[in-house]
């Protein structure tokens, strides 16, 4: 395509320059995207680079556990509490709303409605951790305390429940927030690209609204919508700061989410963490970094794999 | 004799607006009688209109419309609860904020300040200012230059199709781990208590890349060929055609993807926390020392836990969201103004 017909009086000096502009311009590019791969994978280096002495520090630098395992397993087990937490409140009413603005909603309130969906995304996380540590946990005590008295029989709704409201119950609210445009704008997507016709035909052998979105909408959009779930995982797990601002922290692992305190999410650990930071306490948390990098890829990797195999597909069909 | 119809029995089109009102009254007398609040009433009249329409559907209709009349209840008000958290936060940090804005909160730092006194947010802002650009300067030639490869170089070879996955799977990249990737970095280089801005300004630009290659990706695609095999006729050799005729066709495209990606990373805390650290004075060398964000110093305001530290959270909040509020508009402003009109 390259290929120009060039005059024969032109310059052979000025058909030089421009080849050589061309394979400059192109090896620039080439080097800005091969420079991404780099910093991806320097992620990786450095983090293992710097950890890798966090993994068997002395035995003091894992107050209050002894070694590696033991430091990070009530972490990780937060960090999940919370996770899912957020996934369960989040999805139904991320699909709920990805409908409203699809399939439900007049146009003309739909636009403005997506566009208020995406404002949601645009709230800096201080700022929800700001609004979660000072209002929603107070509005939410009452519901905690209620779920402690009647919920009981499961191991996550134990008495006594917080004072405050600064539970994992309320972090995995605020996440759920957070999560909510993300989920919602990819599940839009999918639905929106469900073949018009599918959708006409349901209707036309007298589907209702309800029927036609479960018999044409969501098997067409399975794939791109356990994507959206999964990226919203992906968030959940890495979020910081509104975790680190709304939770009240102790060491004791527990599987209860609306009692007192409970152990940072392996995130909020590291921002929490990091002022007191020795040297080695410092490998310590770029260790438990490293180790939510890689799960936190994993996620992604998944779910960016789930929608590519989506896409395949249909094209292919 | 048997009569076959073809239609059967339907609610009027004003029965949800019927519905709902009975729900509100049926649901209002005992939150007067019992002194409920409005969250309360609100929850039990939803969950009446949520039961009364399907069950006054389920008795004239059939069970399938039922069904329909309830899914449809339940979309539009999972909508409807899941836009109040945004108004209630808005509301909140407009109210708490103006009581803690002045002229002296925009221009005077928090060195020398204790207890109640005033304070600003002067040197936060001067430090979101140089890291932001630091940022943005690292990571605009490094994404808009890929999306260009990806665009019109690279066509379908195995390094763009991963590069473009893996710029995917980037988005999702904790900021956390991303400001440990850098301070695993200045560490590296310069021994374990060294602090600088610009090492927020990388972990920033690693958060930034992937937007910036996805949005500036997508409109690159848009430009026509026509464009490009008109360029090519006249002789115009490929990078010329790049510089000449596809990048300002896009021009307006990038800069807000750009624009939308500088308000995503400007409320970024984490990072900057673990790596830039925070400090009470103005520092403008990005290469030296300590430097607050305006994210930072709220976060470490709210963690002093007194009302004074609380205002001036609350007015930072207010400050950043600002912030924020006025890059996204004035993203989609540019965008409006400098696309390309249509034929």
């Amino acid at each position: 395509m390259t290929a120009t017909f060039s005059p024969p009086e032109a310059e052979p000096s000025q058909k030089a320059t421009s080849r050589r502009g061309d394979r400059v311009f192109a090896g620039l590019a080439r080097t800005a995207g091969v420079l991404i791969l780099l910093a991806l994978a320097a992620v990786f280096i450095f983090l293992a680079a710097e950890g890798w002495n966090g993994l068997n520090a002395p035995e003091a630098t894992y107050r209050p556990a002894t070694d590696f395992l033991g430091y990070i397993g009530p972490l990780v087990l937060s960090t999940i509490l919370a996770a899912s937490i957020a996934v369960i409140v989040a999805v139904p009413f991320a699909i709920g709303i990805a409908l409203f603005i699809s399939h439900y909603a007049p146009r003309r309130i739909a636009v403005p409605m997506a566009y208020v969906v995406d404002l949601l995304a645009a709230v800096p996380s201080v700022v929800f951790g700001l609004w979660g540590g000072r209002y929603l946990a107070g509005f939410l005590q009452p519901a905690q305390v209620w779920m402690a008295e009647h919920l009981s029989f499961l191991p996550f709704f134990q008495p006594p429940p917080t004072p405050n409201g600064r539970s994992l119950f309320t972090a995995g609210i605020v996440l759920a927030i957070m999560i909510l445009p993300i989920v919602t704008a990819i599940s839009r997507e999918v639905f929106a690209q469900t073949p018009r016709l599918h959708e006409e035909a349901a209707l036309a052998l007298g589907a209702t609204r309800w029927e036609m979105i479960r018999y044409s909408v969501f098997p067409y959009a399975r794939s791109g919508m356990v994507s959206a779930v999964m990226l919203g995982l992906g968030r959940a797990l890495g979020e910081t700061m509104a975790v680190a601002m709304v939770l009240a922290v102790s060491p004791v692992a527990t599987l209860n989410v609306v009692g007192v305190a409970a152990p940072a999410t392996i995130a909020s650990n590291i921002a929490l963490n990091y002022k007191e930071a020795t040297p080695s306490r410092q490998s310590l948390l770029i260790a438990t970094g490293l180790v939510l990098f890689a799960v936190t890829f994993v996620v992604n990797f998944l779910a960016r794999w789930i929608v590519g195999r989506g896409e395949r597909k249909q094209a292919r069909a | 004799m048997t009569t076959v119809t073809l239609a059967h029995a339907r609610l009027p089109a004003w029965a949800p607006g019927l519905v709902g009102v009975m729900a509100l009254a049926a649901a209002g007398l005992p939150a007067m009688l019992l002194d409920w609040d409005v969250v309360a009433w609100a929850v039990v009249s939803l969950f009446l209109f949520l039961v009364g329409l399907p069950a006054w559907s389920l008795a004239v209709e059939n069970r399938r419309a039922a069904v329909d009349r309830l899914m449809t209840g339940l979309v539009w008000s999972s909508f409807g609860i899941a836009v109040l958290p945004l108004i209630w936060l808005i509301y909140v940090v407009v109210r708490e904020g103006l009581q803690a804005i002045s002229m002296e909160f925009l221009t005077y730092s928090m060195r020398g300040v204790t207890g109640d006194e005033q304070g600003g947010v002067y040197h936060a802002l001067i430090g979101t200012l140089l890291i932001t650009t630091a940022a943005t300067l690292i990571s605009v030639p490094i994404g808009v230059l890929t999306a260009i490869y990806l665009i019109e170089y690279g066509g379908n070879s195995r390094l763009a199709r991963w590069i473009t996955f893996l710029v995917d799977v980037m988005t999702g990249i904790p900021s956390i781990v991303a400001g440990l990737f850098a301070l695993a970095l200045v560490v590296l280089f310069f021994g374990p208590a060294y602090r600088m801005g610009l090492g927020g300004s990388i972990a920033l630009s690693l958060l930034m890349i992937p937007t910036v290659v996805r949005s500036s990706e997508e409109m690159f695609r848009l430009v026509p060929m026509d464009l490009r095999e008109a360029a090519y006729a006249l002789g115009v050799p490929k990078w010329r055609t790049i510089l000449k005729v596809v990048v300002p066709t896009a021009i307006g495209g990038v800069i807000t993807g750009v624009v939308l990606a500088i308000s995503r990373v400007i409320g970024e805390t984490a990072p900057l926390l673990v790596v830039a650290g925070a400090t009470d004075g103005v520092n403008f060398n990005l290469f030296d020392g300590r430097m607050t964000t305006l994210p930072v110093f709220i976060y470490s305001q709210y963690a002093q836990s007194t009302p004074a530290g609380y205002q001036r959270a609350w007015g930072g909040a207010l400050v950043l969201i600002a912030i924020v509020m006025v890059l996204n508009l004035g993203a989609r402003l540019i965008g409006k103004l400098l696309t390309p009109k249509k034929a």
